[in-house]
C-alpha cells in the first residue's frame, strides 16, 4: 500500500518494513515524468483495488440482501405463514417447510456423487495413467464437453430420453433388491424418480471432480511412481501406492466441488423429478422428494410477496450449505497448495 | 540370488533417437560392477534396461538381449513385473513412500506378493531388512513413524533396505549417493561392500573416486558427441581401469582432462 | 556395524536358470488378473462417461434438426396457440443475446481489474481474501444468484419486478469469478522481464500494466472471457425467476419481461403435449417437444460456436513471445 505514497515517507521512517518498502523502491520510475505520473498510477492502483474489493462485497451483498427479503418469513408466526402462503398448506412452519426440501436436496446431491465419485476418479486415472500421452488432453477436453451442456439441456434430455430408459432398469432393482428399503415401494412407470435425478446430476458433475482429481494425479511425484514399479507393483499396484495416497485430499475436496454443484442444480430435478414433500429414502417411487433449488423455480413465478420471502429463506438455506461446503473443499485444497509448494 | 548378467548387442531407444548403441559386456555375481562417464554419456539409462525400468518411459524402447543366468529379459514370456521383483534398484533421490510408515516402506514390495504375511514374520523380515541395510539401530524405536522423516543418508538405506527385503537377485544403484553429504555417503560404500557378499550390484556414479573404492570392475561409457549415442568404451577390473586402461579416451576421463 | 549376516538371504540361493526362468516368466496370477480387470475398469469407465455425451450430442441433433430452420430463428411465439405448426425463438434469441452481453459488460471490467489487482498489485490479507471468496463465489448456486439479484431490485424498485437487467445482474454474479480465474491466470503467464524492462525505460506502472501486460495477454482474456460467457448462456435459473417468460419481443432491457433461449426450452418442455382432436389435421400434438429440441440444438450450437471461436482466438492471437 505504500507504492504511491511520496518521496518523503521513506527517510521519515528508517525502521520501516522491508518487504513493503524494496518492492516500490525499484519499480519507482525515474525523471521528471514521475510527478506527473503518479496521479494517473495511484488512480490505476485504487481501481483494481476496489475492483478486488467489489468481489467481497457482492458476496456480502448476496448474504444481506436474501436476509433482507427473507426478514417477513423469518419473523412471521407460523399460522401467518400457513394462512397467507399457499404453498406452504401441509406444513405447520417454516422450519417443517424447509426440512424436508433439506432432505431433498441432500439426498439427490449424495446419490450424484457417490454415483459419480468412483466414475471420475476411474477417467482421472484413465487420462493420466492410462491414456497414450499424445491423446490425454484431448481426452480431458472431450470430459469437459460433458460441462458445457447447459443444464436445461440434461434436463430435457433426463426427462424425454433418460428416464424411459431407466425405467425397467429400476423396475428390475425394485424386484431383485427390493428387500433394500431404498429400493422398495412402487416403481414410478415413468422413470422420473430421485434416482434417475441422481444420474442426470452425476453426468453433470463428473467433469469437475475429473478434472481436479486428474491434476492431483498428474502431480504424483515420478520418484515415487518408479520406487513402486521398480519394487515389482504391475500398474495397478503402483497406483494403489503412490497415485491414490497422494491424490487423497485432492479427490477429496474435488468431489466436495461436485456436491456443491449438485446441491444447488435446479433444472435437471425440476424437469425430471416428480415432486413430493416427504422425508423419504424410496429412491424409485414417484412424488417422494423435492431439492430447495427446484422449488424454488417451481413456485417462485407465481408466488405472492410472503410466498417470496418464504422461498428466498428456503434459498438463503441452500445458499449457507453450499458455502459451508464449498468453502470446505476450497480449504482443503489451500491446505494442500501450501504443502506441495514447500517441497 | 547372485547371478551374473550378460548383455549382448544392446540398443536403446527415446522414440526414434538413439541413446545408447552396440553394448556388449558381462556383470560378475557377487560383485560391485561401477558405471562411470560424463553426463548424458547413458549409464544412467543403460542401467534401467536391466530391469526393464527403461520402457516405463513412453516411446522408450529396447533392441537385443539382457540375460541373468542364460534367460533373456526381454524374450517374449517374460513379465516386466517380474524382472523387476528379482533385480532391485535404488535411486539417485531417497524416495520412501511419504504416506508409509518406515515398517511398511520396508514391508512394501513383499506384501505386493504375500497380503496376510504374518506379524512376527513381517516384525522379522523388517528387522532382517533394516540390519541389512545397517539402519535398524538407528530407526528400531520409531517404525511406526513416516520414513520421510529420517535424514537423507537414512531415508537412502532404507530404500535400499526396502529393496533387498523381497530377495532380489541383482540389486542395481543409480547415483545412490549424489543428494547426500560425504558422511552418509560414506556409510552406503561401507553398506556396499558388506551387500556384495550376498547381491551382484551395479553402480552408477559420478564420482570416480567412489568408483575405485567400492567397485570390483568398472564400465567407461562416453559418447561421441551432441545427438550421438553413447557407447561402451571399456569395461575391466577397476584396478586396470584406474591404472593402466586401454583405451586413450578413458585415461582423459579418468585424469580429469574432459568431463 | 551390523554385519549382514543377518540380511535376508535370497529364498532361491541356489536359483538354476530354470527356476530363474520360470520366476521371470510369471507373476502371482492373481495380481495379473486385479491388473488386468482394473485396467479394464478405468478403460470401461472412460467408455461410459462418453455414452451420456454421445446420447445427448445424438438426440439433441436428431430431434432438434425437424425444426431447425431459418422460419423458427426468425419468428417469436406472439399469437402462436395450441398444437398450430408456427412459432420460433426470434425472441428468445434476442434476449439472451442483450441480457448475455450486458451480464458482460458487468462482468469484464470487475473481472479483469480483479485480476489485475490480484496479479500486479495483491498482497496481504485482502489480496488473500479475494482469492479464497472468489473461488467460494464460483461455487454459488445459481439460484441463488437469482434470488440475489431478485432481491437486490426489489429492495430498491419494489416487489415483483420483472425485467432483463436483473438477470443480467444474476448472471453477471455467476460470471465475474469465471472472468478473474482466467484472466489472473492469463496474467501471471505474462514474464515479469517483460515487465521490469518496462519499468526500467521509466515508464508508469498503470501504463505498463495496460500497454505491455494487458497487451501481451489479451488473446488469452478474450478466451477466457468467451468460455465464461458460453457458461453463462445456458444458464435457466436465475433467469426464470427474475426475467420471467414472454412470448413476445421484447428489446428493452428495462422493461417487462423477455424470453431467453434457455428458458424457452423449459417453458415448451413444461407445455407438454397438446391434446389435438383426431380430425384436427393441422395439429401437431409433439410440437411443444419439437421446438424444445431445436431451441436445446439453437443453444449447444451456440455454446459450441462459442468455444471454437475461443480455440480460435488463442491460435490465432496468442503471443509469440509464450511459445
Amino acid at each position: 500500500m505504500t507504492a504511491t505514497t511520496s518521496p518523503a515517507p521513506p527517510g521519515t521512517e528508517p525502521g520501516g518494513l522491508p518487504e513493503p518498502r524494496r518492492r516500490p523502491s525499484r519499480l519507482r520510475p525515474a525523471g521528471r515524468a514521475r510527478t506527473v505520473e503518479r496521479g494517473a498510477s495511484r488512480v490505476f492502483r485504487w481501481t483494481a483495488t476496489s475492483a478486488g474489493a467489489l468481489i467481497l462485497v457482492v458476496l456480502a451483498a448476496v448474504a444481506v440482501f436474501l436476509v433482507v427479503k427473507a426478514m417477513p418469513a423469518l419473523t412471521s408466526t407460523s399460522a401467518e405463514l400457513v394462512d397467507s402462503v399457499s404453498f406452504m398448506r401441509n406444513s405447520s412452519s417454516l422450519l417443517d417447510y424447509v426440512g424436508p426440501l433439506v432432505f431433498g436436496t441432500v439426498l439427490a446431491a449424495v446419490l450424484a456423487l457417490a454415483l459419480a465419485v468412483p466414475v471420475a476418479i476411474a477417467i482421472a486415472l484413465f487420462i493420466s495413467h492410462y491414456a497414450p500421452r499424445r491423446l490425454a488432453s484431448g481426452l480431458g477436453y472431450v470430459v469437459d464437453l460433458l460441462a458445457a451442456v447447459p443444464s436445461v439441456v440434461y434436463g430435457l434430455w433426463g426427462a424425454m430420453v433418460l428416464a424411459p430408459i431407466v425405467q425397467p432398469v429400476w423396475s428390475w432393482l425394485n424386484s431383485t433388491l427390493g428387500w433394500i428399503p431404498f429400493f422398495s415401494g412402487t416403481v414410478s412407470p415413468t422413470g422420473r424418480v430421485i434416482l434417475t435425478v441422481g444420474v442426470v446430476l452425476a453426468v453433470m458433475i463428473l467433469p469437475i471432480i475429473t478434472a481436479v482429481s486428474r491434476e492431483v494425479f498428474l502431480q504424483t511425484p515420478r520418484l515415487y511412481e518408479e520406487a513402486a514399479l521398480a519394487l515389482g507393483a504391475t500398474r495397478w499396484e503402483m497406483i494403489r501406492m503412490t497415485v491414490l495416497p497422494f491424490g487423497r485430499s485432492g479427490v477429496v475436496s474435488a468431489a466436495m466441488l461436485g456436491l456443491g454443484r449438485a446441491l444447488g442444480e435446479t433444472m435437471a430435478v425440476l424437469m425430471i423429478l416428480s415432486q413430493g414433500f416427504l422425508y423419504s429414502v424410496l429412491l424409485l417411487v414417484a412424488g417422494q422428494q423435492q431439492t430447495i433449488a427446484a422449488n424454488i423455480a417451481a413456485q417462485f413465478p407465481e408466488a405472492s410477496d410472503q410466498g417470496m420471502s418464504v422461498l428466498i429463506a428456503t434459498g438463503l438455506a441452500l445458499f449457507v450449505i453450499t458455502l459451508v461446503v464449498n468453502m470446505s473443499a476450497r480449504a482443503i485444497v489451500a491446505r494442500r497448495k501450501d504443502f506441495s509448494g514447500a517441497n | 540370488m547372485a547371478q551374473r548378467i550378460d548383455v549382448k548387442d544392446l540398443n536403446i531407444y527415446y522414440g526414434e533417437f538413439r541413446a545408447v548403441a552396440d553394448v556388449a559386456m558381462s556383470v560378475e555375481p557377487r560383485s560391485v560392477t561401477a558405471f562411470i562417464g560424463p553426463s548424458g554419456c547413458g549409464k544412467s539409462t543403460f542401467l534401467r534396461t536391466l530391469n526393464r525400468m527403461h520402457e516405463v518411459i513412453p516411446g522408450a524402447r529396447v533392441d537385443g538381449h539382457v540375460e541373468i543366468d542364460g534367460v533373456d529379459l526381454y524374450a517374449p514370456d517374460v513379465d516386466p513385473v517380474a524382472v523387476r521383483r528379482q533385480i532391485g534398484m535404488v535411486f539417485q533421490r531417497p524416495n520412501p513412500f511419504p504416506t508409509m510408515s518406515i515398517a511398511d516402506n520396508v514391508l512394501a514390495g513383499v506384501r505386493l506378493n504375500n497380503k496376510r504375511i504374518s506379524k512376527g514374520d513381517a516384525q522379522d523380515l523388517v528387522e532382517a531388512s533394516l540390519r541389512g541395510a545397517n539402519l535398524w539401530n538407528e530407526v528400531k524405536d520409531r517404525l511406526d513413524r513416516p520414513g520421510s522423516g529420517l535424514s537423507g543418508g537414512q531415508q537412502q538405506r532404507l530404500c535400499i533396505a526396502r529393496a533387498i527385503a523381497v530377495k532380489p537377485q541383482v540389486l542395481l544403484m543409480d547415483e545412490p549417493c549424489s543428494a547426500l553429504d560425504p558422511i552418509s555417503t560414506l556409510a552406503i560404500e561401507d553398506l556396499i561392500a558388506e551387500l556384495k557378499a550376498e547381491y551382484t550390484i551395479v553402480i552408477v556414479t559420478h564420482n570416480m573416486q567412489q568408483a575405485a573404492r567400492v567397485s570390483d570392475r568398472t564400465a567407461f561409457f562416453n559418447l561421441a558427441g551432441q545427438g550421438q549415442p553413447g557407447k561402451l568404451v571399456e569395461v575391466d577390473d577397476t584396478s586396470v581401469i584406474f591404472s593402466a586402461p586401454r583405451e586413450q579416451a578413458t585415461e582423459d576421463y579418468i585424469s580429469g582432462r574432459f568431463g | 556395524m551390523a554385519t549382514t549376516t543377518d540380511a535376508p538371504t535370497p529364498s532361491s540361493s541356489s536359483a538354476s536358470s530354470s527356476e530363474l526362468a520360470s520366476l521371470l516368466r510369471q507373476v502371482d496370477p492373481r495380481r495379473r488378473r486385479t491388473d488386468r480387470a482394473m485396467r479394464w475398469i478405468i478403460t470401461g469407465a472412460f467408455a461410459l462417461a462418453m455414452l451420456p455425451l454421445l446420447s445427448v450430442a445424438w438426440t439433441v441433433v436428431s430431434h432438434g434438426i425437424e425444426r431447425f430452420d431459418m422460419y423458427f430463428l426468425t419468428h417469436s411465439m406472439r399469437g402462436v396457440y395450441g398444437g398450430i405448426d408456427a412459432g420460433g425463438i426470434y425472441h428468445a434469441i434476442i434476449g439472451t443475446v442483450e441480457i448475455t452481453l450486458f451480464a458482460t459488460l458487468i462482468s469484464v471490467p470487475i473481472g479483469l481489474l480483479t485480476a489485475i489487482y490480484l496479479v500486479e498489485y495483491g498482497r496481504g490479507h485482502l489480496a488473500r481474501a479475494v482469492t479464497f471468496f472468489v473461488d467460494v463465489m464460483t461455487g454459488i448456486p445459481s439460484i441463488v444468484a437469482g434470488l440475489f439479484a431478485y432481491a437486490l431490485f426489489a429492495v430498491i424498485l419494489g416487489p415483483g419486478i420483472r425485467m432483463g437487467v436483473v438477470g443480467s445482474v444474476a448472471l453477471s454474479v455467476l460470471m465475474i469469478p469465471v472472468v478473474v480465474r482466467s484472466s489472473e491466470e492469463m496474467l501471471r503467464l505474462v514474464p515479469n522481464e517483460l515487465r521490469e524492462a518496462a519499468l526500467a525505460l521509466g515508464v508508469p506502472r498503470w501504463l505498463v500494466v495496460i500497454k505491455v501486460v494487458l497487451r501481451t495477454a489479451v488473446a488469452g482474456i478474450v478466451t477466457g472471457v468467451m468460455i465464461a460467457i458460453a457458461r453463462i448462456i445456458g444458464e435457466t435459473a436465475p433467469l426464470l425467476i427474475t426475467v420471467g417468460v414472454a412470448d413476445s419481443i421484447n428489446f428493452n432491457l428495462f422493461e417487462g419481461r423477455m424470453m431467453t433461449l434457455p428458458v424457452y426450452v423449459y417453458r415448451q418442455f413444461q407445455q407438454g403435449l397438446i391434446p389435438c382432436s383426431a380430425d384436427d389435421m393441422s395439429c401437431i400434438a409433439t410440437i411443444t417437444y419439437d421446438r424444445a429440441w431445436a431451441a436445446a440444438l439453437t443453444l449447444i450450437l451456440l455454446v459450441m460456436l462459442l468455444n471454437l471461436v475461443a480455440r480460435l482466438v488463442t491460435r490465432l492471437f496468442a503471443p509469440k513471445t509464450i511459445s
